[in-house]
């Protein structure tokens, strides 16, 4: 088992986290996270998703994913060819004592405090899970109150976008000249 | 057929949009019943020349719209209600989901403020049938309705075919609207594969021609394809065996000398065995369904495959594919066809032994079966009868349990189109309204349903259907009294312990009276010398549907039997008894 990044253009309409969570829940697929948001094109939404699977498992992900309809393209980003970080939330006990060795920690993570009052302090982080993983364990020792944490999301590198090669679709005539298509010739 | 009469731009309800659209789409025949939510909609239907057949039970209406789907090749139409209408469509959606059938399911739903609140037969029929409809829409604004159903029938007919739903709110309907029927469909993200790589084609021809023992392992996608001449055109080519699975009966003549029988569970001792032993399959449209492989593990382990299939999941899914090859069956072999007869001619292996161990296999273990020794009707007997007296053509629908074997066995299936089973979701009751579908598809052949008797109780009320709308199915009940097949298992890994599978149907229901209160005429035969007459009594009889209670011995097994979870290679020929491999060169 390895993980995998794959990026999902899906079109912008309702139902379809269900089309996707449900495929991936009666197919048995496990997601280790999964992050949706808007993109540059208001009709179109973008899925991270990281999944825990051998490589021939990932093949079927990939085509049967590539089957619902409202799945416009899938593509597999690798650590080597993308940008992939996430966002880290967390509240820890903090006191005046410790705030220097808090101070410590953040700077070597390279994260910040978004909030704090006497008795604890808001981090926010951002990286790759790696990271992120790390900054959790070397903020352990101070009593972690509560954390939340974004799916991973991911980018090619370079000057391409994803939906540059996958947005022009072939237009099909419709049956109305007598009646339905005959597809199979 | 329908031609859009009417022109873009015209006002008129959603529900006049929607009955235009499927007049547009081609629509003859629409299954269904009215109700609440859907009712508006029926008011224009009244008045179109689209022929709605008002069934007894929505489930009836989704199985006619596959059977009449599997007859002619083009998407069958259902119609229901919200709430439990369209529940009771979510079992022969995923039938033909299961079996890759073009349908398209038409609901209405509650008026769209009401949507989200459990209001009065609210049902979430779009998330309900999410998995197993090859796509469905919820429709609330009427301007859509045109864009929906051009885009249903499209996905439901074009690349491996499936049912579509599209659930269209009260308000909808109701609401004024300018009818657009769109010109042309552009979907983004469906772009079915049709014509495989050339390299795909070469690699596939090379590959056969490296082959001694190759064997072609034909689906249900080949039928959907319309393929069936290129198939039997490309297995004369190489001449080597052809096995049909139970969804691809018809698509290679039942009685061409290279036919081997069916694979699987209950498959020919020739058929599953020449997929063991075969160094390369040549999967037309197959899926590997656990049904024909038997243990995945142990299945055909020295052979190479070659996948061809429109639906690119399908390959490597179950089983490695050495050659995987995407795209439409017809266009696929088209290809193959040329670039084969140009590998063959530099080198043609010599399948003579091969073909000479197949068809010894065949001979000595060609199906059969026993009389009842207690002088009573043998199942089989029926079944084989039934395909021998009736017209070359007929078409026959099966419903499921060893009814739907033995019929799968002991007729031979010459043509396309003309065995239609619950392959994939195995559903009982699909026989009667399927049946009736397919009359209406094929309204001047013979059709036949096999049912069991188990399985007609479950859905007989459309005989009443069948009676009022002159659609005159012929129905042969295999009445063992029991859940015969469920029966049968208990017999084998039970211990004989027949927890409930005891129908008493030889005391109730009465079926010749049960047939003759819902129109049709009632016949009976519990005599092997009365089966023929009967046969052509109920042969003679084509204006009304007719309904044969055939009873037949409940102790008749289905044979040969490859144990669920077992190895094909443990196939039994009867009880404890498996082919006499010493005696064989393999």
């Amino acid at each position: 088992m390895s993980k995998h990044t794959l990026a999902v253009l899906v079109e912008n309409s309702p139902g379809v986290l269900a089309r996707v969570a449900g495929l991936f829940s009666r197919r048995a697929y496990n997601i280790d996270s999964l992050a949706v948001g808007p993109t540059e094109n208001p009709e179109i939404s973008r899925m991270t998703i990281v999944i825990d699977v051998q490589k021939h498992a990932l093949e079927q992900v990939i085509r049967q994913l590539d089957k619902l309809i409202n799945v416009i393209h899938i593509a597999e980003l690798t650590p080597a060819d993308s940008f992939q970080t996430e966002l880290l939330l967390v509240k820890i006990s903090a006191t005046e004592k410790n705030r220097f060795d808090v101070d410590a920690v953040l700077e070597t993570y390279d994260a910040k405090i978004v909030d704090n009052d006497a008795s604890s302090i808001t981090i926010e982080a951002t990286g790759e899970p790696s990271k992120i993983g790390d900054l959790l364990k070397a903020l352990e020792k101070f009593g972690v109150i509560e954390l939340v944490q974004s799916g991973l999301v991911a980018l090619e590198r370079g000057s391409t976008a994803l939906s540059d090669r996958t947005l022009s679709p072939q237009s099909i005539p419709t049956a109305d000249d007598g009646g339905q298509a005959d597809y199979q010739n | 057929m329908a031609t859009n009469t009417v022109k873009n731009g015209t006002s008129m309800s959603g529900a006049s949009a929607l009955v235009k659209s499927l007049e547009a789409a081609g629509v003859d025949v629409a299954f269904g019943i009215p109700g609440g939510a859907v009712l508006p909609l029926y008011d224009p239907l009244f008045d179109s020349k689209i022929r709605h057949i008002l069934v007894r039970h929505e489930q009836g209406a989704g199985h006619a719209a596959t059977g009449y789907a599997q007859v002619t090749g083009r998407a069958g139409v259902c119609i229901a209600t919200s709430g439990p209408g369209a529940t009771n469509l979510v079992t022969p959606l995923a039938d033909a989901a299961m079996d890759s059938v073009p349908v398209v399911a038409i609901t209405g739903q509650v008026p769209s403020a009401a949507i989200g609140t459990d209001a009065f037969q609210e049902a979430d029929i779009r998330g309900i049938t999410m998995p197993f409809t090859k796509h469905n829409f919820l429709i609330t604004n009427p301007a859509d309705i045109p864009r929906a159903i051009a885009e249903a029938f499209h996905i439901a007919n074009s690349g491996r075919p499936g049912p579509v739903l599209v659930d269209v709110s009260k308000d909808a309907l109701q609401a004024q609207t300018t009818f657009n029927w769109p010109s042309s469909i552009s979907l983004a993200g469906y772009n079915p594969v049709i014509t495989p790589t050339n390299q795909a084609i070469e690699d596939a021809a090379a590959l056969i021609t490296q082959s001694s023992k190759p064997v072609f392992y034909v689906g249900g996608g080949v039928m959907k394809a319309n393929a069936t001449a290129e198939l039997r055109e490309l297995a004369e080519l190489l001449g080597a065996p052809v096995i049909t699975t139970l969804m691809a009966l018809g698509s290679f003549p039942g009685s061409h000398p290279l036919h081997l029988g069916m694979p699987g569970m209950h498959g020919s001792v020739a058929a599953v065995t020449a997929l063991q032993k075969a160094d390369l399959l040549i999967t037309l449209g197959a899926r590997f369904d656990d049904r024909v492989t038997g243990k995945l593990s142990t299945f055909a382990q020295n052979a190479k495959v070659i996948h061809a299939d429109i639906d690119p999941a399908e390959i490597g899914k179950n089983r490695f594919a050495d050659v995987p090859v995407a795209g439409d069956l017809k266009v696929t072999m088209k290809a193959l066809i040329p670039a084969l007869t140009k590998a063959l001619a530099k080198n043609r292996p010599d399948l003579t032994p091969w073909l000479r161990q197949m068809n010894s296999l065949r001979e000595k273990y060609p199906l059969g079966y026993d009389l009842p020794e207690d002088g009573s009707v043998s199942p089989q007997y029926v079944i084989e009868r039934i395909g021998k007296i009736s017209d070359p053509d007929s078409i026959y629908v099966a419903g499921v349990g060893q009814h739907q074997m033995w019929a799968s066995q002991f007729i031979s299936y010459e043509k396309p189109r003309t065995w239609l089973n619950s392959g994939g979701l195995g559903t009982m009751g699909y026989a009667v309204p399927a049946a009736m579908g397919a009359k209406v598809g094929a309204p001047d052949t013979t059709v036949w349903a096999i049912d069991g008797d188990g399985c007609f109780q479950m859905t007989n009320q459309e005989l009443t259907t069948c009676a009022l709308n002159n659609i005159p199915v012929k129905v042969a009940i295999i009445n063992n009294e029991s859940l015969g097949m469920v029966r049968q298992w208990q017999t084998l890994f039970y211990e004989g312990r027949y927890s409930n599978t005891n129908l008493e149907s030889k005391r109730v229901p009465n079926f010749p009276m049960l047939a003759e209160a819902m129109g049709c005429v009632g016949l009976s035969c519990e005599r092997p010398e009365d089966v023929d007459k009967t046969i052509e009594k109920a042969m003679s009889i084509n204006d009304q549907p007719v309904v044969v209670d055939f009873r037949v011995h409940r102790d008749a097994m289905v044979w040969p039997m490859v144990a669920a979870g077992a190895s094909n290679d443990d196939i039994k020929i009867a009880r404890e008894t498996a082919p006499d491999w010493d005696s064989q060169e393999l």
